[in-house]
C-alpha cells in the first residue's frame, strides 16, 4: 500500500523525524482557514499518489489566507497523471538553504535492503541516478542487523553530507530506518530532506510503501487505506477476500485460478480480441487453488456486476482441486446467482479429472455456458461473444 | 539425478499437524516422497497416521534431524510464525527448505534468506537453499515431491522447468506430459525469494538428466532480465521462455506480492525482449510455449 504524503509525514513525525505542521483539507474554504491558523506564507500541496506534482502545478506557494483559498481552489479537482486531486495539504512555507535525499528501499535483486542518500535532493531521484550517479550513495543494509549509529554514520559519510549537518542527518537516518523496520515498509523516502536557513533538518516531503503481507501485525495500518481512491468493484471484491483488479477499457471478464495463469489469461484474451474489434480483458480475478462453489459464486457475482463486462471467461486448471469439483462449483454458483447471471460464460477446464468436469458442465447444459477445450480457443470465443454484444450496443 | 530433490531426500514437514500440512503430507507420501516426520512446537511425541505411514511429530527441527536424518523441510507454517520456523530449519542444518506459505512479510523473508546465506551466485558457499516463499515447491517426477505440485500430472523425462507461477507450472507439465520432466521448481511469486531463475538454470545446466529448460516468468523485478544475461553467458542447453502479464496495468499488484510493474520497470515486454536478445524463444501463450519445447525435444538426440 502506497501512502499519501501527509500520511507518510504523520508516520515520520510519530517516529521522531522533524516535519512541518500541516492539515489536510478537501475544500478551498478549509485551506483558507488553515492558512489563517498557521499564519504567514503557506504551501498548498496536492495529495496524489504519483510523482511530478510540482511540474503539474499541484504544489503552490500562497502568501496569505485569501491566496491560499484561490490556490487550493485551483489545485482541488486537478488531474495529475490520471489522479484526481481530492485533498490538499496546507503547510507552512519553508526557507530552504539546501535540499538532500534519503531513503531505504527493498532491493529485490540482492534480497536485501538498500540505503540511498544524496546531497542533490529535490528532483526525481531517478534523474539524479541517471545524470549524476556518483552523487547518489547506495549502502546495502543487512536485514538481520539493520541500521545502528555506526551504519547511519557510514551512510552519511558515503553521501558526503556537509559536516555541519552530518550529525542531524545521521539522527534522521536512524529514525527513518526505524520507520522502515517498525512499520514493515518496502520504501521510505524523504525528498527533499532540507536544511532551512535556521540550520534545522526537516523532512519536507515523504513517500512510504507498506508491505500488505505484514498487515496482520499492524492493525493501525488499516486506517491508512483509502477507499475513495479505489474502484468500487475492487472494494467489493476485497470485502469478499477476492484477489481482484479492475482493468480499464475491457469487455471480457476473467476468472481463473493462480496469479500466473490469470495474468496469462489476460494476455491471451487481449491477443485474441484483436481479431474481434479490439475486445480486451476487463479484470484480473484469481480465485486461488481451492476453487469451491462459494468462491466461484462470489467471483462470478463481482465480475457479472461490472457494467463493462459483456462476456466472461472462466479459465481453470485443475491441479490441487480436481476439475469435477470446479465444474460442480460453476453449476452451483450459477444456481445461486439465478437471474443475476445474464451474460455469456466461456469455460475452459483442463487438468486433473477433466473428463468428469466437462461431463458435469455438459449435463447441466446451462444456456449461458459454452465449453471450449483449449485456453487459446476459449479466449477467442469469449472475445467473439463480447464483440457480438458490443456491436449490438453500438 | 535431477536437481535439488531425489528419491533419497529425507523430508520433514513443518506444520504437519495443521489442515494444509496434513493434506499435503498425505499427497507427498502417495507420490513416493520419503517423509520422515513432522515438526510442530509443543506437539513433540505425538504420531499421526497417514495412509501407508505413521509419522512422528517432533517439537523442534533439530530433534527431527537427530532422529531421522532429515535433509529437506517443507514449510506450511502460517505467516506469523514462518520466519522462526525457517530460521530453525536453517540452524538445524537442513539443506533444502521449501517454503509453501503465502503472505509472509517481506522483512521476514529478507531475514531468513540472509541467514541462509542464500545469495545465490554471489555466495556459492550456500549453507541452506531456500525455495519460495509463496511457492508450490519442487517435484522430481517419479522420485520425490516436496510441496503441493500435483504429482500425477506427468512422469519423469528430460525437461527442466523453473517458474514463478504455480498454476502455469501445472499447465506446462500437463501440456508436455507425454515427454516428462527431470525436475520442476516453483520458485514463488514474492518479491524476495530464496532460489531464483538463475539458480535453477545453473542447476539444470549441470544436470545430466536435463536436456532442455522451460523458464516461466512474470511482471515485477528484474529476475528474468538477469536470467537472460546468465543464459547468454553460461547455458548451453536449449531454453524456452514464457512471460505472463503483458496486459497488467502499472502500479497494481497482480495476485502475487511481487507481480507489479513500477513505473517503466518490471514490464513483461522488457523481460521478453531481454530473453529474445539472449537467443531464447519466448512463447506468446502457454500452449504455444509448450509447442516450442516439443519442437526442441524432437530435434534433440
Amino acid at each position: 500500500m502506497d501512502l499519501y504524503e501527509y500520511q507518510a509525514k504523520d508516520l515520520f513525525g510519530a517516529h521522531g523525524i522533524p516535519v512541518l505542521p500541516g492539515h489536510v483539507v478537501t475544500t478551498s474554504a478549509q485551506a483558507q482557514a488553515v492558512a489563517a491558523e498557521l499564519g504567514g506564507a503557506v504551501v498548498i500541496k496536492a495529495q496524489v499518489k504519483t510523482g511530478g506534482r510540482g511540474k503539474a502545478g499541484g504544489v503552490q506557494l500562497a502568501r496569505d489566507p485569501d491566496e491560499a483559498q484561490r490556490k487550493a481552489a485551483a489545485i482541488l479537482g486537478m488531474d495529475i497523471k490520471g489522479h484526481t486531486v481530492h485533498r490538499v495539504l496546507v503547510t507552512p512555507a519553508c526557507d530552504i538553504a539546501e535540499e538532500y535525499y534519503l531513503s531505504f528501499v527493498l532491493d529485490r535483486t540482492q534480497r536485501t535492503f538498500l540505503a540511498m542518500a544524496s546531497v542533490q535532493g529535490g528532483m526525481e531521484i531517478e534523474e539524479v541516478a541517471a545524470t549524476a550517479p556518483e552523487a547518489l550513495a547506495k549502502v546495502p543494509v543487512d536485514p538481520r542487523f539493520g541500521v545502528d549509529a555506526a551504519k547511519a554514520a557510514e551512510i552519511v559519510a558515503a553521501a558526503a553530507f556537509p559536516p555541519q549537518v552530518a550529525q542531524a542527518v545521521a539522527d534522521t537516518t536512524l529514525k527513518l530506518w526505524d520507520v522502515f523496520a517498525a512499520e514493515d515498509a518496502t520504501l521510505v523516502e524523504v525528498n527533499p530532506l532540507v536544511r532551512d536557513t535556521q540550520g534545522s533538518i526537516i523532512a519536507l516531503d515523504g513517500k512510504v510503501t507498506l508491505d500488505d503481507n505484514a498487515a496482520f501485525r499492524h492493525p493501525a495500518h488499516a486506517a491508512l487505506a483509502d477507499p475513495s481512491g479505489q474502484d468500487p468493484l475492487e472494494t467489493a471484491a476485497r470485502a469478499r477476500h477476492l484477489n481482484y483488479v479492475k482493468l480499464a477499457n475491457g469487455q471480457v471478464g476473467i476468472i481463473g485460478n493462480g496469479a500466473g495463469l490469470v495474468m496469462s489469461t489476460l494476455d491471451v484474451v487481449a491477443a485474441a480480441g484483436q481479431a474481434h474489434g479490439g475486445m480486451r480483458p476487463a479484470n484480473f480475478l484469481d480465485i486461488g487453488g481451492g476453487a469451491n462453489a462459494q468462491v466461484m459464486a462470489d467471483g462470478l457475482e463481482i465480475v457479472l456486476g461490472d457494467p463493462d463486462v459483456l462476456s466472461v471467461f472462466v479459465n481453470v486448471f485443475g491441479g490441487i482441486t480436481a476439475c469435477d469439483q470446479v465444474a460442480t462449483g460453476i453449476v452451483q454458483a450459477l444456481d445461486m446467482l439465478g437471474a443475476a447471471a445474464a451474460k455469456p460464460l466461456v469455460v475452459r477446464l483442463d487438468g486433473n479429472n477433466v473428463a468428469e468436469g466437462r461431463r458435469i458442465l455438459a449435463r447441466a447444459a446451462h444456456p449461458l455456458v459454452t465449453m471450449v477445450d483449449t485456453m487459446d480457443a476459449a479466449a477467442d470465443k469469449a472475445a467473439e461473444l463480447a464483440a457480438v454484444t458490443f456491436a449490438k450496443g453500438a | 539425478m535431477a536437481i535439488l530433490l531425489t528419491k533419497d531426500s529425507r523430508i520433514i514437514v513443518q506444520g504437519m499437524t495443521g489442515a494444509e500440512g496434513r493434506k499435503h503430507t498425505q499427497r507427498m507420501l502417495r507420490a513416493g516422497s520419503q517423509i520422515v516426520g513432522g515438526v510442530t512446537p509443543g506437539k513433540g511425541g505425538q504420531t499421526i497416521d497417514f495412509e501407508g505411514a505413521c509419522l512422528p511429530v517432533f517439537g523442534t527441527v533439530a530433534e527431527s534431524v537427530a532422529a531421522t536424518g532429515a535433509d529437506v523441510s517443507v514449510v506450511f507454517v502460517p505467516p506469523r510464525f514462518a520466519k522462526n520456523a525457517v530460521l530453525e530449519a536453517i540452524d538445524a542444518g537442513i539443506e533444502l527448505v521449501v517454503v509453501i506459505t503465502e503472505g509472509i512479510p517481506v522483512h521476514d523473508a529478507a531475514v531468513f534468506c540472509a541467514h541462509a546465506g542464500a545469495t545465490g551466485l554471489a555466495a556459492p558457499s550456500v549453507r541452506t537453499r531456500i525455495v519460495g516463499p509463496n511457492c508450490p515447491g519442487v517435484i522430481t517426477p517419479g522420485a520425490s515431491n516436496a510441496g503441493i505440485i500435483p504429482a500425477d500430472i506427468t512422469g519423469p523425462g528430460r525437461i527442466g522447468l523453473v517458474s514463478k507461477s504455480g498454476t502455469l507450472t501445472y499447465q506446462m507439465m500437463y501440456e508436455l506430459r507425454d515427454i516428462g520432466f527431470s525436475t520442476c521448481v516453483g520458485i514463488g511469486g514474492d518479491p524476495v525469494i530464496g532460489t531464483t531463475h538463475i539458480d535453477a538454470l545453473q542447476a539444470f545446466e549441470d544436470d545430466p538428466d536435463t536436456a532442455a529448460i522451460v523458464m516461466i516468468g512474470e511482471i515485477g523485478g528484474d529476475a528474468e532480465e538477469r536470467a537472460a544475461d546468465y543464459i547468454k553467458a553460461h547455458v548451453t542447453k536449449p531454453v524456452i521462455g514464457y512471460i505472463a502479464g503483458f496486459t497488467a496495468p502499472e502500479g497494481k499488484t497482480m495476485g502475487h506480492a511481487g507481480a507489479i510493474v513500477s513505473g517503466s520497470s518490471g514490464t513483461a515486454a522488457a523481460k521478453k525482449d531481454a530473453l529474445e536478445a539472449a537467443g531464447v524463444q519466448v512463447g506468446t501463450t502457454p500452449s504455444g510455449t509448450a509447442e516450442l519445447m516439443r519442437e526442441i525435444m524432437k530435434s534433440l538426440p
